[in-house]
């Protein structure tokens, strides 16, 4: 028994670490593509066309004979940097209406969470695809429609906590001593809320990264020549029996960064949740 | 149970009404006037005027909504601006071809997935359990599109065991729309197994602490008893809810792997009409999935009670 719960917290130890290492190898990618791409992401040789993997092409070429080893580093940024701003306007989109939600009640909190459930009703990636439909394919409005879609689930979230919070006796402090109710909630109530905002972020910043490749492979989300994983993949698919590697490379770069954010996420939970430890 | 049924059909009204306020303003907001996109480019300004009053558009926008809502409220959610067709009966046609291959997805998904995780469960923090954990991990990490292609390109490229686009109904030749099934439908399960069979295997440890699990071994019941008539039903009741989610939520996804089979469903519609600008479609799409998500989160919420004893309106 002994034995077997010291196994699994160290699985857990090394989950925990190979996440955080895979996730900070992406980020690190994404934060120096323009220095470590060996070539122009948008340089075209029509004369490598679909070249396989080879000197001075060590991933091939696509079907321009642009680099497919530059493309993906260039992908990197290009999803890391609207996933972790999609992923800050959700949070502080959320934060916002949940604490007031949650520290009001009453209709202010009714009303607001009729429509936030409704926005729960509506599939992210369907709320995605109809605001793209609206404002057409294009950077930001793949963080507008993202940020929209999954701000919800951080009201949620902060709604809960805050609801908890505003019982606690410094809260009644805080408001005894004259505080208005701005300053309560945005000094005393939200920071408290952190932890838990925290969790659904790693998680978001994967669904994001998801949403982002779905909507650029359906060709509405990131618009070419710019490269993302997603609508490289895309525009591969003419290609696939003859250059295979082209679809391969960029689903590994996704699969591999959404596996380091799940099990970070995994232990992230786990750490602010010991009851669940080894649950899930 | 009556009031438990008529409060939770109450609730979801509001839900409609706020989801069709954002569809209508989704598509109030479209560039351009949707009076000249009916007509074409050859039509008249006097003809566009007439269009928009008999559209209803120079009316205030309160009332646009009652007059589109009603008209919805009918079955009437407009023509196609491509093709002419009455938007209703061809979603609904889309739909059926979508919803197939959801449902038996879903369904199969489930069979695998639900066992695995309360294996593991049981087997918690030993090889077993750890290798369907990981597998399950690996599940969710990995896009439903490129699995596909890679499905395209493993077993209908270089195999060749099957063919790689193309669409029969299964009602007009069962064994031709089985094989063409047979890579979308393996897609979905492996995608969505990862997310079942983690809930399956939390709730099951949850339930396999609880003390009338404990008193049920004392009493001397076998294993499996103990599995199946004590732990299933408590334990499968959360897992029920996140089915019925992953069932709406795949409608809404079911673009992405439409379009790497090539299926004409509704998530193929939906892309195809968002590509040809044709709005009234989209906004059908839109319509239908959102009202089958409440609708299926609704009956989900409705059977949860026969599920778990524990529930009782």
């Amino acid at each position: 028994m002994i034995a077997q719960t010291f196994r699994s917290l160290r699985a857990l130890r090394i989950n925990a670490l190979l996440g955080l290492g895979i996730v900070l190898l992406v980020l690190m990618v994404a934060a120096l593509a323009p220095w470590i791409s060996p070539m122009d992401p948008l340089q075209i040789n029509l004369r490598a066309r679909l070249a396989p993997p080879q000197e001075g092409f060590p991933l091939g070429a696509d079907e321009f004979g642009r680099d497919v080893l530059s493309r993906l580093i260039a992908g990197a940024r290009t999803s890391v940097t609207i996933a972790l701003i999609t992923v800050c306007v959700a949070v502080v989109l959320g934060s916002f209406i949940g604490v007031i939600a949650g520290y009001r009640r009453g209709w202010t909190d009714r009303l607001l969470m009729i429509v936030n459930d409704s926005m729960l009703a509506f599939p992210g990636l369907l709320l995605a695809l109809g605001i793209m439909a609206v404002f057409g394919a294009s950077r930001n409005g793949i963080i507008v429609a993202l940020g929209l879609a999954y701000s919800p689930v951080v009201v949620r979230v902060v709604r809960g906590s805050v609801m908890s919070i505003r019982e606690r006796e410094y809260i009644e402090a805080s408001r005894v001593i004259g505080n208005s109710e701005w300053v309560t909630m945005l000094r005393h109530v939200l920071p408290n809320c952190l932890a838990p905002v925290l969790m659904v972020a790693t998680m978001m910043f994967g669904w994001v990264i998801l949403a982002e490749s779905a909507l650029s492979f359906l060709g509405l989300g990131v618009p070419p020549p710019a490269p993302s994983w997603g609508n490289m993949l895309n525009t591969a698919r003419p290609h696939i029996a003859q250059a295979p590697q082209l679809i391969l490379f960029p689903g590994l770069c996704i699969t591999l960064t959404l596996l380091g954010v799940n099990m970070l996420g995994d232990a992230v939970r786990d750490w602010m949740d010991p009851k669940m430890e080894g649950m899930a | 149970m009556v009031r438990f049924l008529l409060l939770r059909l109450f609730t979801a009204l509001p839900t409609l009404i706020v989801v069709s306020l954002m569809v209508f303003v989704l598509m109030r907001n479209i560039p351009g006037d949707p009076a000249a996109m009916m007509l074409g480019d050859l039509a008249e300004p006097g003809q566009v005027a007439a269009m928009r009053s008999a559209m209803g558009l120079d009316r205030p926008l309160p009332v646009q909504y009652l007059i589109w809502a009603g008209n919805v409220l009918q079955g009437d959610l407009g023509r196609s601006i491509a093709t002419g067709q009455a938007v209703l009966p061809l979603i609904l046609d889309r739909f059926q071809v979508s919803a197939t291959i959801v449902l038996v997805a879903v369904a199969l998904a489930t069979l695998i997935a639900v066992p695995a995780g309360m294996l593991a469960a049981w087997r918690q923090d030993r090889a077993t359990d750890i290798g369907i954990v990981s597998a399950a991990t690996l599940s969710m990490s990995i896009p439903s599109f490129w699995l596909g292609l890679m499905f395209i390109l493993f077993f209908g490229l270089w195999l060749g065991w099957l063919p790689v686009v193309g669409y029969t109904s299964f009602a007009r030749d069962f064994w031709a729309a089985a094989t063409y099934s047979l890579m979308p439908v393996a897609t979905m399960v492996l995608i969505e197994f990862g997310a079942i069979a983690r809930m399956a295997r939390a709730s099951t440890i949850e339930v396999a602490r609880l003390d009338y699990i404990t008193h049920a071994r004392a009493k001397g019941l076998s294993e499996r008893q103990v599995i199946w008539r004590h732990a299933f039903r408590n334990a499968f009741a959360p897992t029920w809810t996140l089915i019925g989610l992953i069932l709406a939520s795949l409608l809404a996804n079911i673009a992405v792997i439409e379009t790497v089979f090539t299926i004409p469903g509704l998530g193929r519609l939906l892309i195809d009409s968002i590509y040809a600008r044709d709005y009234p479609v989209v906004q059908g799409c839109l319509l239908l999935v959102a009202f089958l998500y409440v609708a299926i989160n609704l009956l989900v919420d409705l059977v949860y009670p026969l599920l778990d004893p524990r529930v009782t309106a």
